[in-house]
């Protein structure tokens, strides 16, 4: 077994600390306070070639694994956290279902546009009555000649104020008229048409800088050529960026989690209550170091399921639980890095509180936590179903 | 045109650097180890002759040990076209490193040579100079603005008091300031290519140069703990202060 990351992997994480060394801390909280989506960072990100990370050379892209995905997304997280991550997130692992079923000519035509940042993408795949029961959609896709024209609502689509093109999940028959619910629905990698989509933004905890919306969509003209995969096979075509997503979502905690673990022990380090630094008090350090230690094994797990993953293995479960726990881990040691920083903690001004609201998402999407127990308790540990 | 540009693997600025107990050196563990940021201006300067250009190579050279190519790496991935690591098991001194670099040097035929105007570490300030004279060549040390005309280049210094224009026939060595730029960070393709570019590696002793240090170190020493300030009650105390006990004024 080799732990040891190669000389390569370590030369990407020191080139992502660079560019992210160039966006510091004010950057991102006065984005956040803004609710302005970070246009310098992304073009940055995209001129330096990581959006094309894991797409391969013959699209442009560098045709890396998730591993090296995953030790960026850290480095992006722990830099800027989820307002750092959303805005290239999807680029990064989105398009593997584009990859792996897409037509060569969606392909040449859009992922040289993506890993050049000039094209930003979506995901439509949640609706308001169907989340967890992704089988359960209701935007219909129905065929017209060469064309198919789709009605519908989506919900929490991030970055669709800003997307060019989505990856929008359908229904082309009915639930109630297949054999396996998971069939009769197709994906296709449509235009962003604002003539028939309507796109509202969402309010919400934290992350202001990367947009959620609730898109109303009327009767959306998508060109045959533009569905992903099979028809009536989108379900089975989205799943192969679920895996990767999990795993790139834990690296975003992870990375969120030692970002505050760091800034907590500096402050608790330099601040200086009753004659000595708070940090010399068992009480302040235990909780950072068990929160250190949680992120240590999660990121052990996440590395697990990413190696897994680009070795061609079924990562299903690790993937399920490195998300489970990284999630954890890094909320976890926000709430114990704002708890150290004390009423600093709770200021806009010394950001953690900014890592706390944002890491808060992450256990709940993509999946939430219960899901993901739902999960091994039903594909690992072989209980009967709950639900 | 071919621009040799001389390269320093120094402590990261941001590492708190901890002076080992019998002031020999400092303490390695857990430092991290970047290209001298003024080295890094020069690369950057050196890629963008290059660019301007459309045509020609850029060269880095260090003279260290193996562990040294890792900002050899970091330089080609930034986008310099190859690398020389001129081999040395134990640390050398300033003139013999550039005894080493001269030579090697003058088997390359650079156009150009350009290098940070100092390593932050040991703040020496002679390489670029030292180079200058052993190659007869001229040089514009502390450049903020370098440009190209046929034979001729032009470089602004920063002296004191204000900016110097000087103009020199190639081939030259130029020193960097820190105003000169603001270095790239690597891409990730050239990070991936960086891989596969040559780094070849010579041993000193194999350049026929005398290595023999001329400079000994005897002890190194960590700056003095910073007081606390104090806090005065008026002007008239702040003067008297500064008069009778700083004895500044």
């Amino acid at each position: 077994m080799d732990f040891e990351l190669t000389d390569s992997q370590k030369e990407i994480v020191e080139g992502v600390r660079a560019l992210c060394g160039r966006f510091p801390d004010e950057y991102w909280r006065g984005k956040d306070q803004r609710k302005e989506f970070p246009n310098e960072f992304y073009q940055a990100v995209a001129e330096a070639g990581y959006l094309g990370i894991a797409i391969p050379e013959e699209y442009g892209g560098s045709g890396l694994g998730i591993t090296e995905g995953a030790l960026v997304m850290k480095e992006v997280a722990y830099a800027g956290a989820m307002n750092a991550a959303s805005s290239i997130h999807l680029g990064i692992f989105g398009l593997a279902p584009l990859i792996r079923h897409g037509s060569e000519e969606i392909k040449r035509r859009y992922l040289p546009r993506v890993i050049s940042g000039q094209m930003h993408v979506s995901f439509a795949v949640t609706e308001p009555d169907a989340g967890n029961d992704i089988t359960h959609i209701k935007t219909f896709a129905r065929r017209e000649g060469d064309y198919y024209i789709i009605n519908g609502r989506k919900v929490f689509t991030t970055k669709a104020q800003e997307a060019h093109k989505m990856l929008l999940l359908t229904r082309t028959t009915p639930v109630e008229q297949v054999k396996k619910k998971t069939d009769g629905m197709t994906l296709f990698f449509a235009d962003v048409d604002r003539n028939a989509i309507e796109v509202r933004e969402l309010l919400k905890l934290g992350r202001h800088a990367v947009d959620t919306n609730m898109l109303f969509i009327d009767n959306l003209k998508v060109s045959a050529a533009d569905l992903v995969g099979e028809e009536g096979r989108g379900f089975h075509t989205l799943l192969d960026g679920l895996n990767p997503e999990r795993i790139l979502i834990a690296a975003e905690a992870v990375g969120i989690g030692r970002s505050v673990v760091d800034r907590a022990v500096r402050y608790a380090k330099e601040r200086i209550v009753f004659g000595r630094p708070i940090g010399q008090n068992q009480a302040i350090a235990h909780p950072l170091a068990d929160a250190y230690a949680k992120l240590e094994v999660a990121e052990l797990m996440m590395m697990k399921a990413a190696w897994l993953f680009d070795h061609n293995k079924p990562c299903g479960p690790e993937a399920n639980i490195a998300k489970l726990r990284a999630a954890e881990a890094g909320f976890e040691a926000c709430d114990r890095a704002v708890q150290t920083l004390g009423g600093y903690g709770y200021m806009q001004e010394y950001d953690v509180e900014r890592f706390f609201r944002e890491c808060r998402m992450l256990k709940i999407a993509p999946v939430s936590q219960e899901m993901v127990l739902n999960t091994i308790s039903e594909h690992v540990l072989k209980l009967p179903r709950s639900y | 045109m071919k621009i040799l540009v001389p390269v320093k693997r120094v402590p990261d600025p941001a590492t708190t650097i901890r002076v080992l107990p019998d002031g020999s050196g400092i303490a390695t563990d857990n430092v991290k180890w970047v290209i001298n940021p003024f080295d890094e201006i020069a690369i950057e300067e050196a890629l963008r002759i290059k660019e301007k250009q459309g045509s020609g190579e850029v060269v880095l050279i260090s003279v260290g040990q193996t562990a040294w190519q890792e900002q050899l790496r970091t330089g080609l991935a930034m986008g310099a076209d190859r690398a020389i690591l001129v081999k040395a098991d134990t640390p050398l001194d300033t003139l013999a490193i550039a005894r080493a670099i001269a030579k090697v040097a003058s088997d390359e035929k650079p156009e150009l040579i350009i290098i940070g105007k100092q390593a932050i570490d040991d703040d020496s300030n002679q390489i670029g100079q030292m180079l200058a004279e052993m190659l007869g060549w001229p040089q514009a040390t502390f450049a903020s603005k370098v440009e190209l005309a046929g034979e001729k280049c032009t470089v602004v210094r920063e002296v004191d008091g204000g900016l110097e224009t000087v103009a020199f026939p190639m081939p030259a060595v130029i020193t960097t300031d820190l105003r000169l730029n603001e270095p790239r960070y690597a891409s990730l393709p050239g990070i991936m290519k960086a891989r596969k570019k040559p780094l070849n590696e010579i041993a000193v002793d194999s350049l026929g140069v005398d290595l023999a240090p001329k400079l000994k170190i005897k002890t190194l020493n960590a700056p003095e703990k910073r007081q606390a300030g104090r806090k005065v009650a008026s002007v008239e105390e702040l003067v008297q202060v500064l008069h009778t006990e700083a004895k500044v004024i």
